[in-house]
């Protein structure tokens, strides 16, 4: 269980999230929307713990623990996950090692053993195969090179290699062709289960024919505005968020 | 941003850098008088039984230093060095030369097990008598202050004509490979600390490979200095002969002490007609602490000779260590077709300096080079590359490639390039890159939140940004300089 109450951030001084209330149950799937600039990526750093991201008033709990008093490896270690909306290239670093070193970094703060070659092997390729990635970009250095939906995809990879508790996906349908969105929902669907829960930010209710959520909301002005079921997402796709006070772009 | 100033603010906050080899070996030694003159040089020469051209060629190299002004073109900065004030030599006691490994002072062989020599040649140290018939790795010379203590798989080698001993044995071994090619790469006249050194060398590695051999294993030098105040000059002399092949490793510690010791060390490689020598370097003297006190000053001349057709010299260095580094491992292209690699990791934290970099002067036709340098600068330190690459009129066909790459941590550290490019032919091709890059917080974020700590995130990109270079180490020492990265730059962030 997450449950963040009344969360206020800023960045660079400037007040960008102003009191956020969101409780998303085990196995639940929301999905945040919002106009571009709203503040649903820096809800998504806030959670994760970026640094630069102050919060200047409010509370996050996460299954019980103070998840604002963690560095962002403990919260990974906790099991929460972020899909970037940027994925962000390491230069010489093998995606297979970069996969690797994350596995068995989780795992020492678990308390469990490294994977050894093998198992390593057996399981990232298994995952590849699911997600129709090919070994060749398992060697190439991490998001370097890759299009645009081959980040995502490569995200969706990590996660499904990571099996958080918690994923956060920031805009991971953008820059999907039509047959990689279906993979990539296909593979997050794979992960859906009663203990996982997911918070889905996306601009498009076409995701959400696929990842069905739980609920809705609609994040304006650094605050939730409404909250609903997964036919506000279509509500939103006829009428815009002009009813939030956002002028339509001309 | 507030990001990156807190950033600023832990690398202010440096940890003291954790240098676990700062342990000093208690042993009894002989040492000379303290400073340098011509009885200390002829002690020197007495001590190794030397003949009496290799005194006077010590003793001529001793006249020219003392005409010679210590270089001040590096962009390095320390306070003057009172060579006067240190001791020449020092060498363990030894009742008698051993002559085998058993016969090893065991506090001297307890020694190079702390310093974990990589656990693999540990095993062979150990197994020298007993794992006869395993196949052998690497051989290893193991130099403690001024002497050669033990050298393994000397008889293996020698079955296939191969000298690997310390050159102070092989002076006698073999005096006319040793008299013919000493001083005929670096001359004694070259530089201030070459000059030194061709005074004043106590130890170090000899090197032959006859005609057509594939030297079968790894050979290995690990240079240790003990003994405080003393200043640590080898001379290493590698032959490559016809057609032959070597690859040569070479590791360094000292003990934690707070004043800086110097060593000025001479590496000549000679690679004759179709001759290859690889020579890797994984360089960690003692640092200094995070204030820069202490720490070893590494002033050292290495340079291979592409004497014949297609030879092919090849320099890989994993810099971590030293207080200040000036080290320019270069190569003479002469023979047509030879061919010139350097491949650098050059890395700086806290109060560190180095001016390091290559030369690759291409005398002969369809010579080529390549350079790639990676420099990593943290906390305070300095760092300068610094390049020559040389074409000669006759030089047909020369061709060069320079890739030159440096990385900051924080805002305090600074990397400086100095690429000297002089070409006298029409028809060769030079080129040069240049990148230089700060770690980023984007990284380190997306490391972090895929639950690596800082550190170990930090030296994942950094062993990334190192690739190409790492990956022309041996095995053997590839893994081993993968965690020295990590291990240098602990403290730079977080
Ligand atoms: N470093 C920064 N300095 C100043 N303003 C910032 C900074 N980072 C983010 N912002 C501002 O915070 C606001 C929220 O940004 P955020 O990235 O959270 O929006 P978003 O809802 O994810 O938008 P999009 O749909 O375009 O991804 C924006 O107005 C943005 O310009
Ligand atoms: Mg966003």
């Amino acid at each position: 269980m997450i449950e963040i109450r009344n969360l206020h951030a800023t960045v660079d001084g400037k007040e960008i999230l102003k009191g956020i209330d969101l409780t998303i149950g085990p196995g639940e799937v929301h999905a945040i929307m919002g106009p571009n600039g709203s503040g649903k990526s820096t809800l998504s750093y806030v959670l994760a713990g970026r640094d630069g991201y102050e919060v200047t008033k409010g509370s996050v709990s996460f299954y019980g623990e103070d998840l604002l008093a963690m560095e962002p490896e403990e919260r990974a270690a906790a099991g929460l996950f972020l899909a970037f909306q940027y994925p962000v290239e390491i230069p010489g670093v093998a995606n297979m090692t970069f996969l690797k070193s994350a596995l068995n970094a989780m795992r020492k703060h678990r308390g469990e053993g490294d994977l050894d070659a093998m198992q390593f092997l057996k399981l990232v390729r298994e995952k590849t195969r699911s997600l129709n990635m090919t070994d060749e970009m398992l060697k190439r250095a991490v998001n370097v090179g890759f299009s645009g939906g081959e980040k995502k995809r490569n995200e969706t990879l990590q996660m499904a290699v990571l099996e958080p508790k918690f994923a956060i996906l920031d805009e991971t349908d953008s820059g999907l062709d039509i047959d990689a969105l279906k993979i990539v929902a296909d593979g997050v669907n794979a992960l859906r289960s009663p203990e996982r829960s997911m918070l889905v930010i996306t601009h498009y209710q076409r995701l959400l024919n696929y990842i069905v959520p739980d609920h809705v909301h609609v994040l304006a002005h650094g605050r939730i505005q409404r909250s609903g079921g997964k036919e506000l997402a279509l509500e939103l796709e006829q009428k815009g968020y002009k009813d939030f006070g956002v002028e339509e772009a001309a | 941003m507030a990001a990156t100033h807190e950033t600023v603010e832990q690398v202010r906050a440096l940890a003291e850098q954790k240098y676990k080899y700062g342990f000093t070996t208690d042993i009894d030694a002989e040492t000379a008088p303290k400073g340098l003159n011509e009885d200390i040089i002829r002690f020197i020469s007495a001590k190794k039984e030397e003949p009496e051209w290799l005194l006077q060629w010590r003793l001529r190299a001793f006249e020219a230093w003392k005409t010679m002004q210590e270089p001040h073109w590096p962009k390095l900065d320390y306070g003057p060095i009172d060579y006067q004030d240190a001791y020449y030599y020092a060498a363990p006691k030894l009742k008698n030369k051993p002559k085998s490994l058993d016969e090893v002072d065991p506090e001297l062989l307890r020694t190079y097990e702390k310093l974990g020599i990589p656990l693999k040649e540990q095993a062979i140290l150990a197994g020298v008598e007993g794992t006869e018939g395993q196949a052998p790795a690497i051989a290893v010379d193991a130099v403690f202050d001024s002497v050669s203590v033990a050298t393994t798989y000397k008889a293996k080698l020698e079955e296939m004509g191969i000298i690997f001993c310390a050159i102070s044995e092989a002076v006698h071994k073999c005096p006319e490979l040793v008299q013919k090619y000493l001083g005929s790469v670096v001359p004694y006249t070259d530089n201030f600390f070459a000059t030194l050194n061709s005074a004043a060398f106590t130890d170090g590695s000899f090197v032959y490979i006859p005609k057509g051999v594939r030297c079968p294993m790894e050979l290995s030098t690990y240079f240790r200095i003990n003994q405080a105040n003393t200043g640590q000059f080898e001379r290493t002399l590698i032959i490559a002969d016809e057609g032959s092949y070597v690859s040569y490793l070479e590791g360094c510690t000292a003990p934690q002490r707070d004043e800086n010791q110097l060593h000025a060390a001479v590496v000549e490689l000679v690679a004759l007609d179709n001759a290859t020598i690889k020579y890797s370097t994984v360089q960690n003297w003692y640092p200094g602490d995070a204030n820069g006190v202490g720490g070893i000053y590494n002033f050292v001349t290495k340079r291979g000779a592409c004497r014949g057709v297609n030879s092919k010299i090849s320099w890989t260095q994993v810099e971590t260590g030293s207080a200040i580094t000036w080290k320019y491992p270069s190569c003479i292209l002469q023979g047509d077709n030879s061919v010139g690699e350097f491949y650098s990791v050059a890395i700086t934290n806290n109060r560190q300096q180095a001016d390091t970099g290559t030369k690759m002067i291409h005398i002969g036709k369809n010579t080529r080079s390549t350079i790639v340098s990676k420099g990593i600068s943290a906390g305070r330190a300095q760092q300068t590359y610094r390049g020559l690459v040389k074409i000669l009129p006759r030089a047909e066909g020369a061709r060069n490639h320079t890739q030159c790459d440096s990385l900051l941590i924080g805002d305090q550290c600074g990397a400086h390039t100095v690429p000297y490019i002089e070409s006298r032919n029409r028809s060769a091709r030079v080129e040069h890159e240049a990148t230089t890059a700060k770690i980023s917080e984007d990284q380190l974020f997306y490391c972090r939140q895929r639950g690596l700590s800082e550190e170990d995130a930090v030296s994942l990109i950094v062993n990334g940004f190192c690739k190409e270079v790492l990956k022309e180490l041996p095995m053997e020492f590839a893994v081993e300089a993968q965690k020295l990265v990590g291990i240098s730059l602990e403290g730079s962030v977080g």
